[in-house]
């Protein structure tokens, strides 16, 4: 069943610097239970995307197309509905906790809050629940009397989750939730992230310019570039079989250890993404991509079905990429 | 390898810091660890391990409290004229480019600074173009003007190095050269320094909490945990085939991990003034948790795993079992 469902979303920010288009049309679909992993580096459009689905753009974002939760169109709802939609129907995990959380509140209270706005239950009941929160987040209850800065950055990621959880949201949206842990606490916040959307059915939605960490946690990967998705599949096969030439520099930026062909062979791109305000004319990632043919200067690829050699656990997958497209491969030959 | 061959080296280090209450913090607790010149080793572990500290020790910029630091054989000398010659040799290079960068000066400013600082008149502006051009900033002349803001993320990184390599040092530490860099700039930076390595045989000292980057360039790597190296050795054999116990749980939980049971450990990294007597690490060890450990517990619980020297082995491990184990 869908969840949730983007159809040809566009976000423009308009600044000093003219219209600055973040999302350029931008079709996506999440069912209840699915993990849905979105790649892409600084200024691609992910947290657009992400800030987009709870209205939480600023007003100088034009927004247009649909974004449907649990078939409601949430860019036409009135404040009251949209108000009881976030926390409840979903909620978001930023990343740096430090600066999401009230560093003068107690961590209890915060974790409380949602509980008290959507669930008209009692001080003591909300404060009871809110301890329950913490620990299935694996954090002691006595953790509630904390304040922020008396935890960790991995315990006030937990507390950020417990937050999430609070009202049993149907859909969860990460945002580099785990990218400026460690490696050990990344794992276990991983985990508990991944038990959790096993043992309640929600739908997960995990923002990182990690696609390896995707690949490991999600069903299905999307990749942006530019403020578009270039590529989706399958996500441990948008990672190890990449049909765009940007996931495939993306994938070889993070080598997997043991892998004898990325030893001392570090991958990646020149260059830095285009300027949305000057993005070229025809497919954006052609002034960095190294199978680039003539059409791809003139002419902007479309997402498209394209050729995988057969695999059967990768039925559709489509690439914005002309030469994918053809069926020809999109890393250079060394 | 004898203490003279390696370019910098180090031997039982130690930074203690003073903390309020009498309290002491052992960010580095006895740390054995050499650089060989057009050799790159990367010191990995969590925050809070006191890899950075150790770092700034090297550099001189932290006071050790005990143990020694040799560059080409001689001890360091702590007086600012000899730390002065010192960092002519052994450049640091910091992690956020934005950062390191003031936006007011042209890029041949911040390369030509530390020229200035060391009062190197001669040939300044062909100098800087070296710099440059061994960075990778090609044709040079072409950056001498350009402000940071007019420069991509890579480009960035790349003056930052320049400004080291200006000096000609013979090592580089380098401070998580990449994590503030975009996933498809990184491998820019990576193969700049693997390239400076290979053609110019620059070594490198790179700080870091992760091991891709480890397996992409390095020669060796050091594991540090709480203070002290674990495990330390060629990166094939240590990342491949991981012996430490902790070393093991970093790489099990790796995507597409050689380790096939992935090894989450929990709680987290005790606090560097409550250090865990015997081994460091038993509180959270998944061996003695699961009781495999349990033949040298005794040792774990009552003796700290040795000091590891690397001129002893090329692969070595501060554990009981693991050293039982071998044994047999």
């Amino acid at each position: 069943m869908t969840l949730l469902e983007f159809r040809d979303l566009h976000v423009t920010y308009t600044g000093s610097r003219g219209r600055l288009p973040a999302v350029r049309g931008v079709d996506l679909t999440v069912d209840a239970g699915e993990t849905l992993g979105i790649a892409g580096e600084s200024g691609c459009g992910k947290s657009t995307l992400a800030m987009a689905v709870l209205r939480l753009l600023p007003k100088s974002a034009e927004v247009s197309g649909r974004i449907l939760l649990d078939g409601e169109d949430l860019l036409a709802m009135g404040w009251g509905r949209l108000r009881a939609v976030r926390w409840t129907g979903a909620s978001i995990v930023f990343q740096g906790a430090m600066h999401s959380l009230n560093a003068v509140q107690r961590i209890g209270r915060q974790v409380a809050e949602p509980l008290l706005v959507h669930e008209r239950t009692t001080p003591a009941k909300a404060a009871r629940r809110a301890e329950e929160l913490l620990e299935r987040v694996g954090l002691p209850p006595s953790r509630a009397r904390s304040y922020p800065h008396e935890l960790s950055g991995g315990q006030r990621q937990r507390v950020m989750i417990a937050m999430a959880l609070a009202c049993d949201p149907g859909l969860i949206i990460a945002d580099e939730a785990t990218t400026a842990l460690d490696v050990m606490v990344q794992a276990q916040v991983l985990q508990l992230i991944s038990g959790l959307v096993a043992e309640k059915g929600v739908g997960l939605v995990m923002i990182s310019h990690d696609l390896s960490v995707l690949s490991a946690v999600c069903d299905r990967a999307a990749v942006m570039y530019a403020g578009r998705i270039v590529e989706q599949g399958p996500a441990r096969e948008v990672f190890a079989n990449a049909r765009h030439p940007y996931s495939a520099a993306l994938g070889a930026a993070f080598p997997a250890i043991g892998d004898l062909a990325a030893r001392k062979r570090p991958g990646g791109l020149a260059g830095d993404p285009p300027d949305p305000s000057r993005l070229p004319r025809g497919c954006a990632f052609a002034p960095r991509c190294a199978v680039a043919v003539e059409r791809c200067v003139d002419e902007s690829p479309e997402l498209l079905p394209v050729p995988t050699g057969g695999s059967a656990a990768d039925p559709v997958r489509t690439s914005a990429c002309f030469v994918a497209q053809e069926g020809e491969p999109v890393v250079a030959q060394r | 390898m004898s203490l003279n061959d390696s370019v910098l080296s180090a031997r039982d280090l130690r930074v203690e810091f003073g903390l309020p209450g009498g309290r002491v913090a052992r960010a580095v607790d006895g740390v054995d660890l050499d650089v060989a010149p057009g050799e790159i080793v990367a010191l990995a572990g969590e925050s809070g391990c006191g890899k950075t500290t150790l770092a700034r020790a090297l550099l001189g910029l932290e006071r050790a409290t005990g143990g020694a630091i040799a560059f080409g054989g001689a001890p360091l000398r702590y007086s600012t004229r000899a730390l002065k010659a010192y960092r002519r040799r052994v450049q640091l290079v910091l992690q956020d480019p934005s950062g390191a960068l003031n936006p007011r000066h042209t890029v041949y400013d911040a390369v030509a600074e530390g020229l200035r600082i060391h009062g190197i008149t001669d040939d300044e502006p062909g100098r800087v173009a070296e710099a440059l051009s061994r960075a990778g900033l090609r044709p040079p002349e072409q950056f001498f003007l350009a402000y940071p803001h007019e420069l991509s993320g890579g480009q960035r990184q790349r003056v930052v190095i320049a400004g080291a390599l200006v000096l000609q040092p013979s090592l580089l530490v380098a401070d998580e050269p990449v994590a503030s860099l975009d996933a498809s700039v990184r491998g820019e930076i990576l193969s700049l320094l693997l390239r400076l390595k290979e053609e110019q045989g620059l070594g490198a000292l790179v700080i870091t909490h992760d091991l891709g980057l480890a397996w992409s360039i390095a020669d060796r790597i050091a594991i540090m945990y709480l203070g002290r190296i674990v495990e330390q050795g060629p990166v094939e054999q240590v990342l491949t085939a991981p012996r430490h116990p902790y070393t093991r749980a970093l790489v099990s939980v790796l995507p597409d991990s050689p380790v096939p049971e992935p090894v989450v450990l929990a709680g987290e990294l005790p606090d560097a003034s409550d250090i865990p007597g015997g081994c460091r690490f038993r509180p959270r060890c998944q061996e003695v948790a699961s009781g495999a450990a349990a033949p040298v517990l005794h040792q774990c619980e009552g003796e700290d795993p040795e000091i590891l020297g690397p001129e002893s082995k090329p692969h070595v491990v501060a554990c009981h079992l693991d050293r039982a184990r071998m044994a047999v």
